[in-house]
């Protein structure tokens, strides 16, 4: 919104571009390499955190307009509680009961 | 509608009214955010409880999963671009690209229908094991976002195509736009924890 549009779309074209990548790419890393299989996920778990970044800066334009900082608060806090959800309830429900 | 216009801005953030349904839909992606972790969870709990049913490897086919990653990551870039029309001013090139842009979701909505038959096919039913019952409500649950956005998104476009670019209208449309590209982001970590995790382990 701070630059006014000309004819071209390029961040979306470059943040297009950098998706693929980083899909084929993670793609690649996960089925054609011989990394260990804890190595891979966080390999691919840091690209898909990449993409989503992409998302969410690139094409949803998430700090932009006058609520810009608190919408990147807001998809702060979710993404905690999205990360104590899900590595709570695998951690407690799949290690606890082993021991 | 509101009385403060601030043409300055883009259309969809020109009245207040608009700004604070722009703001109150984060906030809604946020509780989103929410579910998604929640069967995220489920998932990542259960993933290897097979109960001598099918494996992710018994029943995953990566060449359709790329297929479906394409066309949704497509799908995304698409619905940018409209929403980049949108502020040039120019409703028939964003109707265009609203277009192609639900032409995309259906291809990926008919993609996953066919891996689910092929799913059940290969007995793989929702009924067979944890893992199975976590999968297809986690896959499902994205696959209803999906369809639910094409349904909206076609009225969000008669809307357009009848009353053309207001304050109303572009709001409407720079929403369904959040809408979509969240959908996207919820499909990258499917594509990586679910698909990818199968497959290499």
């Amino acid at each position: 919104m701070e630059k006014i549009m000309k004819g071209f779309p390029l961040s979306h074209v470059i943040g297009f571009v950098f998706s693929l990548i980083l899909t084929f790419g993670a793609a690649g890393i996960a089925l054609k390499t011989d990394l260990s299989f804890k190595v891979i996920m966080w390999i691919i778990g840091s690209l898909a955190i990449m993409q989503a970044g992409i998302q969410l800066f690139m094409f949803m334009h998430l700090r932009e307009g006058e609520d810009g900082k608190t919408n990147v608060l807001n998809i702060l806090y979710g993404v905690f509680m999205a990360v104590v959800i899900v590595a709570g309830s695998i951690w407690v429900l799949s290690s606890g009961h082993a021991h | 509608m509101s009385a403060n216009v601030d043409t300055t801005l883009p259309l969809e953030y020109q009245t207040e009214q608009n700004r604070l349904n722009i703001l109150g839909f984060w906030i809604f992606l946020g509780a989103e955010i929410i579910l998604f972790a929640t069967l995220f969870g489920v998932y990542g709990v259960l993933y290897e409880r097979y109960a001598g049913g099918p494996t992710h490897k018994d029943i995953f086919v990566i060449k359709d999963v790329m297929i479906q990653t394409l066309l949704l990551l497509t799908s995304s870039f698409t619905m940018g671009l409209a929403i980049f029309e949108m502020r040039l001013h120019n409703l028939k090139r964003l109707i265009t690209w609203l277009i192609i842009t639900l032409v995309l979701g259906a291809g990926f909505l008919f993609m996953e229908i066919n891996e689910f038959i092929h799913y059940v096919h290969e007995g793989a039913t929702m009924q067979t094991s944890a893992f199975l019952s976590s999968l297809f409500v986690l896959l499902g649950t994205h696959g209803a976002h999906v369809t639910l956005g094409i349904g909206w998104a076609i009225m969000v476009i008669i809307q357009l195509a009848k009353r053309g670019l207001t304050p109303v209208t572009a709001r409407k449309t720079f929403i369904i736009g959040l809408y979509w590209h969240f959908l996207d982001v919820v499909w990258i970590f499917i594509f990586t924890f679910v698909y990818l995790k199968g497959l290499v382990g």
